[in-house]
């Protein structure tokens, strides 16, 4: 027994002591919670006596599978996730690419775009409520004055709006987030191969197509898969633009509304858990993707 | 656990005496005036009787209520001892509730409207007693109607002619805000209790009948719901797809719309003061379906439950005795227009000329018609939900009524096991 | 057209979309301040430089418990960062400093446990506080606000503790040093800056949470910030109550915008370190 050997040991034994209390605490509000989810959903529980909850196999999956407003939360979820996530990656490419120059007016820009990210959701969605007003809102306001449309149009109400409302929303409030994201990307690309495209006199387009972009993949990657993940989890905007409507029910709208309004907690369980398993897929593609976590590495 | 505690503090009273003030919470009302003649009649009481009272205020939406309501019972909390629970919740939340029929003696009960008492009597227990009733009505502008040259309209064929001309001549005169109809069409309750208006009075039934059988899919409930989905966009803005009751008031009372189908609730606040519309309002039974249809409004109201979780179930009982009284019913009538469920206040003088309406309308709230909501027992939400939906569909324009009333039926077939519910 | 006009027309562009994109960002802040300011019948016409009214304001706190609110988000949201980084600064200490077996594996379950969807785990959670006779009580909040708080802390603080130069502690053990020691006197001062960054963003996460807050608590004293906002029902009898709704959220979000500004550079290196929900 080398007492290299027991200093490793003693240092393990101090490692899970020291992890101990973080793993009491994630168990009791992670995994037991979600263990408990997992197994209400084979279940008939009820909110209110959840002690009756009774065996029932994989009903409530059938019977999910075959509804067809699971179906429609699952394409509106989808729908919201590709849109909203496709325009904040566009814009916040373009918000990134501005602050990464050496420009007058960074500070600002900065200072600005981060306003979006530190307003709460529900405070965000409320005033987004409010300046769409159909009757009193700011911008059917604008847009008449402009002469673009004659009468206000009712934003949250038409179905075919409301979706694009709630991502109007979402893009506005976590498009800075992907901006910062992205900028930290760009402020690792090295500055070598810049110099070089400068010196051949390639176009600055060109340079964005052949080099930048390239170079940002990984970044831009792990920066899209995150926002992905955040946005099929979407509750609190779509709740307070427009309540449980079907017309913008997501995935987590929809469960909720099982769980709380019909009190059928088996039911609304077995949606909790789908909408887990769907995101579970995209962490671990995210994960890999990321290949965060170096397998021991050179640390002590 | 809650138990215990419970029982702790009821022998920690008994021993502290009865002489000890007790403080009893009661959520009701979130709107403004409901809210507010709420806890001008509690905070009465508890000056009457030296305890406390405590408001909890709850979201606006009927439908978040209960949501709230049923979360706290569930946890079997006695955070609020006296509940106000809609016309529709007794069945889904009764077993949470004390039983009142030893409380109150049997004059007390029958004072009462005989529909709300047995509508509010699960399995043999008195769960609640009424507060007030409530049903749809339509509200008009009668200065305008006369300018214009109009009787109040009959049918919904007639209320859509003569929107139509009236916002039309308006707007030309100047106010380009002007709209024909406001309603509540946002997915909640709410458009449960205006799509079954239109139902029922184009003869379409009541979406269950008492028999648990789906009467939903019928020409009468499809014709009826096309007519409601022609008014969104021409005599109706848009935005009363989002609309809920106070929204429409908010139309309403800025003087934009010229007709309003409303709870009576809505009258006194626009015969307030400062209203600019005061004066000027008219209310009737809501149009027939044509010429062979009925009048008729949606059964609405609230009572009052105490909650068996209650630390002081002696005073919350109490506390509802007095808020449910001839005399707070009629002062609530006066004030707040909120329809009393105590037949004998509708011939009380002093009521009919605070709101002349209830007389003239006394068989509307008598002969009002009740949502699905015993027959479907715990099952009522979704079947609500479901409705709800399907009608903001044909409403919005994204289906056709009698596919969409097909396949809402196939729906609440499947929920409801072949209608075994 | 000569190159240098070209530059100046790409330049004269490029500064106009940045302008854009400036007014899109603080325009509907700037609306809600506007509109927070009017009174009641002023609400319902557009106007973009209203004298300030505070009318609004006393009726957001006359109307309901709003300063009870506001604590009660204080409360939480200090609670669950205090909690948080106490619990992640140990365990990042063992995960960025202690090879041992599963290391890399239980690195990747805490993250995957900050992607959990709220409402998969409401049911358990919601059982859980019930169980606990927490329901209504702000304790069931700081509880459960763990679930994201802390792997994000625990990743992001052991990304920092990682780039530490390893020399650091070799001195303390050959001195002997306890682990605890080493961590509260050797690298709790070098990680100051660290725990700002994350408990800034912990903090913003806690007081902007709305799923678990609406579930969780029923009575208005209860109610953090973001419930009383979304549930807000006006008094006066006239209007709906988007004046106060605005002067509420104005409340609200001032405090955040100042934090946000104030440690700008903190929270943008936080946000890259540990890839976090905003």
């Amino acid at each position: 027994m080398s007492t290299a050997s027991r200093l490793t040991r003693s240092r393990t034994r101090s490692a899970w002591a020291f992890l101990a209390p973080m793993l009491v605490v994630l168990a009791l509000v992670a995994a037991w919670p979600l263990a408990r989810t997992i197994w209400f959903s084979f279940t008939d529980a009820n909110l209110s006596d959840m002690s009756a909850a009774q065996f029932v196999g994989l009903a409530n999956f059938e019977y999910l599978l075959t509804d067809p407003d699971w179906w429609r939360s699952v394409w509106n979820t989808l729908f919201f996730t590709l849109v909203s996530v496709s325009l904040e990656t566009a814009l916040g490419l373009a918000i990134a690419l501005a602050l990464n120059m050496h420009m007058p007016g960074r500070g600002l820009l900065r200072t600005a775009v981060l306003i979006p990210w530190a307003i709460p959701t529900i405070v965000s969605a409320q005033m987004w409520a409010w300046m769409l007003n159909d009757v009193f809102g700011v911008i059917n306001e604008m847009l008449i004055l402009i002469g673009v449309i004659d009468q206000g149009i009712a934003w949250t109400a038409n179905p075919d709006t409301a979706i694009w409302a709630v991502i109007m929303v979402d893009v506005w409030k976590t498009t800075p987030f992907m901006a910062l994201l992205l900028l930290a990307g760009l402020q690792m690309l090295p500055s070598e191969c810049y110099e070089a495209a400068k010196i051949d006199g390639i176009h600055p387009v060109e340079v964005f197509w052949k080099v930048t972009l390239p170079l940002l993949m990984p970044a831009l990657l792990v920066a899209v898969i995150f926002r992905l993940l955040d946005a099929l989890r979407i509750f609190d905007a779509i709740y307070v633009l427009t309540g449980n409507n079907q017309a913008t029910m997501s995935m987590s709208i929809y469960a909720r509304q099982q769980l709380v309004d019909f009190q059928d907690v088996g039911f609304g369980s077995a949606a909790s858990t789908l909408l887990f398993l769907t995101i579970a897929v995209f962490t671990t593609v995210y994960l890999t993707l990321a290949r965060i976590g170096d397998s021991g590495g050179d640390h002590p | 656990m809650l138990r215990l505690a419970t029982l702790t503090a009821v022998i920690g009273l008994s021993i502290g005496g009865a002489a000890q003030a007790a403080t009893i919470s009661i959520s009701c009302g979130a709107v403004g005036a409901e809210l507010e003649y709420c806890q001008s009649g509690a905070q009465a009481w508890a000056q009457q009787t030296g305890n406390e009272v405590q408001i909890v205020s709850t979201p606006n939406s009927a439908t978040e209520r209960l949501a709230l309501y049923q979360q706290l019972l569930a946890a079997g909390s006695g955070d609020v001892d006296v509940f106000q629970i809609d016309v529709v919740w007794p069945g889904l939340l009764g077993s949470h509730f004390i039983d009142l029929s030893g409380d109150f003696s049997a004059d007390e009960v029958s004072a009462h409207f005989p529909a709300i008492v047995e509508n509010n009597t699960v399995d043999g227990k008195l769960v609640a007693m009424p507060w007030f009733t409530d049903a749809g009505l339509l509200y008009y502008r009668k200065d305008l109607l006369e300018k214009h040259g109009f009787q109040p309209p009959q049918t919904w064929a007639e209320l859509s002619t003569i929107a139509q001309k009236i916002q039309d001549e308006e707007r030309a005169a100047g106010n380009d805000k002007m709209w024909g109809y406001v309603y509540q069409a946002k997915a909640y309750e709410g458009l449960t209790c205006n799509a079954l208006e239109w139902v029922d009075s184009f003869g379409g039934g009541q979406i269950v009948d008492d028999e648990g059988k789906i009467t939903i899919a019928n020409e009468k409930a499809a014709e009826a719901l096309t007519f409601a989905a022609s008014t969104v966009g021409t005599i109706s803005p848009e935005g009363v797809l989002n609309y809920q009751e106070e929204e429409a008031r908010g139309v309403w009372q800025a003087g934009n719309a010229v007709f309003m189908r409303n709870w009576p609730y809505a009258w006194s606040l626009g015969q307030a003061p400062d209203s600019p519309i005061k004066d000027k309002i008219g209310v009737a039974a809501l149009p027939k379906g044509g010429e062979d249809g009925k009048s008729t409004g949606t059964l609405g109201g609230w009572q009052l439950a105490v909650s068996k979780y209650s630390d002081n179930p002696a005073e919350a009982i109490d506390l509802v005795r007095y808020l449910t009284s001839p005399t707070e019913q009629k002062r609530r009538a006066i004030g707040g227009a909120y329809n009393p469920t105590i037949t004998a206040l509708y011939q009380d003088t002093d009521v009919l000329e605070a709101a002349p309406f209830m007389g003239d309308l006394f068989d509307t709230f008598t002969n009002a018609v009740a949502r699905p909501a015993r027959v479907t027992g715990a099952k009522y939400n979704q079947v609500s939900a479901e409705f709800f939906n399907t009608s903001h569909q044909i409403l919005s324009g994204q289906a056709k009524a009698d596919e969409a009333l097909g396949a809402l039926a196939d729906k609440l077939d499947r929920l409801s096991r072949g209608g075994r519910w | 057209m000569t190159r240098a006009n070209r530059r100046r027309l790409g330049r004269v562009g490029f500064y106009l979309l940045m302008a854009v994109i400036v007014f899109y960002a603080v325009f509907p802040f700037y609306w809600a301040i506007v509109s927070s300011f009017k009174p009641g019948s002023e609400m319902f016409r557009v106007d973009f430089l209203p004298p300030p009214n505070l009318d609004n304001y006393q009726a957001v706190f006359a109307e309901q418990p709003f300063g009870q609110n506001i604590l009660n988000s204080l409360i939480v949201a200090v609670s669950v960062v205090l909690l948080s980084l106490a619990l992640g600064l140990l365990a990042a200490f063992a995960l960025g400093r202690i090879r041992f077996r599963g290391r890399s594996l239980l690195l990747f379950t805490i993250l995957g446990v900050s992607m959990f969807p709220q409402v998969a785990v409401l049911s358990g959670m919601f059982e859980l506080v019930r169980s606990l006779g927490l329901y209504n009580r702000l304790p069931a909040l700081v509880l459960s606000y763990m679930i994201f708080t802390l792997p994000f802390t625990v990743w992001v603080l052991t990304t920092f503790i990682r780039a530490l130069p390893k020399e650091l502690e070799e001195a303390a053990i050959v001195d002997g040093a306890k682990p605890l020691t080493i961590v509260t006197k050797v690298f709790l001062p070098l990680l100051t800056p660290a725990l700002i960054t994350t408990g800034l963003l912990a903090f913003i996460a806690a007081w902007n949470e709305f799923l678990f807050a609406l579930t969780f608590t029923l009575s208005g004293e209860q109610r953090t910030v973001p419930v009383a906002i979304a549930l807000i029902s006006g008094a006066s009898a006239y209007e709906l109550p988007w004046g106060n709704i605005m002067a509420a959220s104005v409340i609200v979000t001032v405090p955040l915008i100042v934090l946000v500004l104030f440690f700008q550079r903190r929270i943008v290196s936080g946000l890259t370190a540990g890839a976090v929900k905003g």
